[in-house]
């Protein structure tokens, strides 16, 4: 959404400090919030996480127009990557970056094939892949542990300080975020930025224009993946135990879905999605199994009145005709509708 | 003195439809070359052909001397050739100063420096002039899609010229744009053509613009060159007449 | 050479089921740019449709089948035409990709849930011989699959090329807008289309769940053989998807031979990957002009 720069400072400020102090017991200084507890804050750190993975997904839809159903497969590079290393001993700075880097040269590999031929095919590829990569994450058993998985993944300790407690993941997972946030912000706002969108909005008249199309494909695809990798890497000593599950091709499905329910080009949208998608099942518990089948049912009812997602629609209610703050250069966040 | 673009005996077929057959013509600086022709003369096969859109059959197309047959077009276009689109083809969600800045910013140094330089390449003041310089002014911040039709023609062109281009390609510049529109547009690319010194190469239907815009005319009729010269010349020529008379 | 010969059979049978989905799929994208992910959940459904017919009606095989295919027709062709596709078609393409995957997660949970999580057995249209023909042992059935398939088939391009309604179903594929022009009623031929995708999936849906059993996760291998059939083959025409879903059959069945069991699967991939790399056009397909 597009707020006046003078608005965007301030709430930004209010989400940051909601976001500190969700966990936090307030009855003390008088606030009656009595915080969350241990689920409560596993489930936010759930949402982070899952939130920095939509946020490459949204970065290959949203911004840059392609497509991809192969996150969940970057999630998992990304969470044996750092499973293995943190196992082996090695920081998990170390483990953290190399997972990132792992997810960004598979995507580069990964898009190649899908530079030669149109649109679409690049979904299959991907959804090749996904199904390939789960493939190798269940049979590979003598480095995934195949079926039973991976377990006694350490939570890292930053500066002495165990970050084993729920509280302090969190707050490590919250930073992490917030840098990454930063820097997908940055590059979308960038030339970088600007070069996404045309290839989105006009792949011929970019070309035309000098933007070499098949490059910033392969960037964004990369990008996207990498942030994957990074989510997987946080996933990992998250969750503490990491078999091949989570990373098929359902849950990259999935992914797309809550992109595009939050608001697929819209740089809040993957938080909103991600939201949907993790809290979901915690309100539909009563519906027992039946979450998935309600949710894909909101979905295809929500693409059909309002395909720009949950946050399109606040803005159609907030500004129905003409948006009032239409300066691009006080737009805090960046806005690209699909 | 080389010209600045060579056409040596291109040819194009599409299965058995020969779209062009054979043409050649050199272009040279700081002419503004009109290639005219009746529907289905391959005019725009021939354009696209230039410009790395489809690769020709046969033949070979020179830029200052060098070969650049076959190239993307994002090469071409850093090598200084750029190009307008017969359909309309702004960034309908960028405003008219972004659309600037997108079309130039590739030329601005290095695409890993300008992830980590300013958020404008560099190119604001550049935007701010071409904006002034097509009285497009009071439309700066405007999303491109707002536009009327004659307006997006404008920013089109001027899309064309933000990277100091050496060679531009018009297609068809003057289609569905209203007299007073057209008149505006004619004398922005005269002025911008004695100050820039580009060559241009102008794809047109409409005769009169055409005629009064460009110092040379050539005549495509079924994939082939039939006339070239002056506009007077081309107009009273039988077998120009004749080509679209025929048709 | 016997235990080869019999793999190949068998692989063209399993083969034929696919190039069933793989025509479906195709046909919808050619005329309506509809790109069906849901298309293996369409082949996994139908399968479900009969055997509610059996034990819930009672109803013998025979007419469970037929109500299969009618309703798989009715809810997998005009419904989803009607309710998914047209108000999508005017939102642009990201929805529909959207709620077609969201589709697949709604066929696949639906059938879990108002059916069962278990692999059902299914009952084969063919009695369960085995014949020996020169020295190969060839099921009864594979025959009668690779004669049902290939009959539906010719079928198929029967109508497809010889009848009125027919030609004017490939010119609405072909251009919509020309055949338009030409008085074709395109909206009708792109219903037809659904419903002859939806029939199409259900005979391959009653043709290959009694090999595979009838289960509500068998949508994503088998529209994953159809996505693969369709593209290895050549995704602008449905010769093309004939023989990828040939060529998908028959090189899964060796896969499972030859290869480990555990990357079976993985075979059909990476002939999918090889094709997009060095020959993205398909097998039958012809090569595109270079867009960008």
């Amino acid at each position: 959404m597009t707020m006046p720069a003078k608005l965007a400072w301030p709430a930004l400020a209010v989400v940051a400090l909601v976001l500190i102090l969700a966990p936090v017991d307030l009855t003390g200084v008088g606030i009656p919030y009595p915080g969350l507890k241990r689920y409560g804050t596993y489930i936010m750190t759930l949402w982070l996480v899952t939130a920095i993975a939509a946020m490459g997904v949204n970065l290959i839809v949203g911004y840059a127009g392609l497509e991809t159903l192969a996150q969940a497969a970057f999630l998992g590079i990304g969470a044996y990557v750092t499973a293995l290393m943190v196992k082996a001993g090695l920081p998990f700075g170390a483990a953290f970056a190399a997972s990132g880097a792992a997810a960004f040269v598979v995507g580069i590999v990964l898009g190649f094939p899908a530079l030669r031929v149109r649109k679409h095919y690049l979904a299959f590829v991907t959804l090749a892949f996904s199904v390939l990569a789960w493939l190798v994450f269940r049979n590979e058993q003598w480095l995934t542990g195949g079926v039973m998985g991976l377990t006694d993944i350490n939570r890292p300790s930053l500066f002495g300080m165990s970050l084993r407690r729920h509280v302090n993941f969190y707050w490590f997972v919250l930073a992490i975020t917030a840098v990454l946030t930063f820097v997908l912000w940055w590059i979308v706002r960038s030339p970088w930025g600007r070069a996404f969108t045309a290839l989105r909005e006009n792949p011929i008249r970019a070309e035309s224009l000098g933007i070499d199309v098949r490059l910033y494909t392969l960037l964004a695809f990369a990008i996207g993946s990498a942030y994957g990798g990074l989510a997987g890497s946080l996933y990992a000593p998250l969750v503490e135990f990491i078999d091949p599950n989570p990373f098929a091709l359902g849950p990259s499905l999935l992914f797309m879905l809550m992109v595009v329910v939050g608001g697929a080009g819209r740089f809040a949208g993957p938080f909103v999605g991600a939201a949907v998608a993790v809290l979901l099942p915690e309100w539909l518990r009563f519906a027992e199994g039946f979450y998935l089948l309600i949710y894909a049912v909101l979905v295809m009812v929500m693409m059909a009145f309002c395909p720009t997602g949950i946050l399109g629609l606040l803005e159609r209610l907030w500004a129905p005709r003409r948006r009032p703050f239409a300066d691009q250069k006080a737009s805090l966040l960046g806005e690209a509708k699909p | 003195m080389t010209a600045v673009l060579e056409v040596r005996d291109v040819a194009k077929s599409f299965g058995g439809v020969h779209a062009v057959q054979g043409v050649s013509f050199d272009v040279h600086e700081g002419e503004i070359l009109g290639i005219i022709g009746p529907n289905g003369s391959g005019k725009s096969t021939l354009f696209n052909c230039i410009l790395g859109q489809l690769t020709p059959t046969r033949g070979e197309v020179r830029i200052d001397g060098k070969s650049v047959t076959g190239l993307r077009p994002s090469e071409l276009n850093r090598l200084g050739i750029s190009r307008t689109f017969q359909l309309l083809q702004v960034f309908p969600q960028l405003t008219v100063r972004e659309n600037l800045i997108l079309a130039g910013q590739e030329h601005q140094g290095s695409r890993l420096g300008r992830l980590f330089g300013a958020r404008d390449a560099g190119l604001g003041a550049a935007a701010d002039r071409m904006i002034d310089f097509f009285r497009l002014g009071h439309l700066a911040r405007e999303n491109a899609g707002g536009l009327s039709y004659g307006q997006q023609k404008l920013l089109d062109a001027a899309m064309a010229f933000m990277a100091g281009p050496r060679l531009v390609l018009l297609d068809e510049p003057a289609g569905g744009v209203n007299l007073t529109m057209l008149a505006n547009l004619k004398e922005r690319l005269q002025a911008i053509n004695s100050e820039t010194r580009a060559t241009f190469v102008v794809i047109e239907h409409n005769m009169e613009f055409v005629m009064s815009l460009c110092s040379r005319i050539i005549v495509l009729a079924e994939g082939r060159i039939i006339a070239e010269g002056a506009p007077d010349a081309v107009r009273r020529d039988p077998l120009v007449i004749e080509a679209y008379l025929g048709h | 050479m016997a235990d080869f010969l019999q793999l190949v059979i068998a692989g063209l049978a399993t083969g034929a089921i696919y190039a069933l989905a793989a025509i479906g799929f195709t046909l919808l994208w050619q005329t309506s740019q509809t790109i069906n992910f849901a298309q293996g959940e369409f082949v996994m459904l139908p399968a479900f449709f009969a055997l509610i017919a059996m034990t819930w009606f009672g109803l013998p095989f025979a007419v469970a089948v037929i109500f299969a295919i009618a309703t798989a027709m009715l809810l997998l062709g005009l419904v989803f035409k009607l309710v998914v596709v047209q108000p999508l078609i005017k939102q642009g393409v990201l929805p529909l990709v959207i709620s077609t995957i969201a589709l697949s997660v709604l066929l696949k949970e639906g059938a879990k849930d108002v059916y069962s999580a278990e692999a059902q057995p299914f009952p084969t249209l063919f009695p369960d011989i085995t014949l020996s023909v020169a020295g190969v042992s060839v099921s009864l059935a594979q025959i009668g699959v690779l004669i049902v398939a290939f009959g539906t088939i010719a079928a198929l391009q029967w109508f497809l090329g010889s009848t009125r309604t027919g030609r004017q179903m490939q010119a609405t594929a072909q251009n919509p807008t020309v055949a338009r022009i030409l008085g074709v009623a395109v909206e009708r031929m792109i219903l037809y289309t659904f419903l002859i995708n939806a029939a199409l999936a259900a005979m391959a849906s009653i043709l290959i769940s009694p090999i595979y059993l009838a289960k509500f996760s068998n949508g994503e291998s088998l529209g994953l053989a159809a996505f693969v059939a369709a593209i290895v083959g050549g995704f602008n025409q449905v010769r093309g998807a004939i023989v990828g879903g040939l060529l998908i059959g028959v090189v899964d069945n060796f896969a499972a031979a030859y290869v480990s069991t555990s990357y079976r699967q993985a075979v059909p991939l990476i002939l999918l990957v090889l094709i997009i790399l060095f020959r993205p056009q398909g097998l039958l397909g012809r090569a595109e002009e270079r867009a960008v």
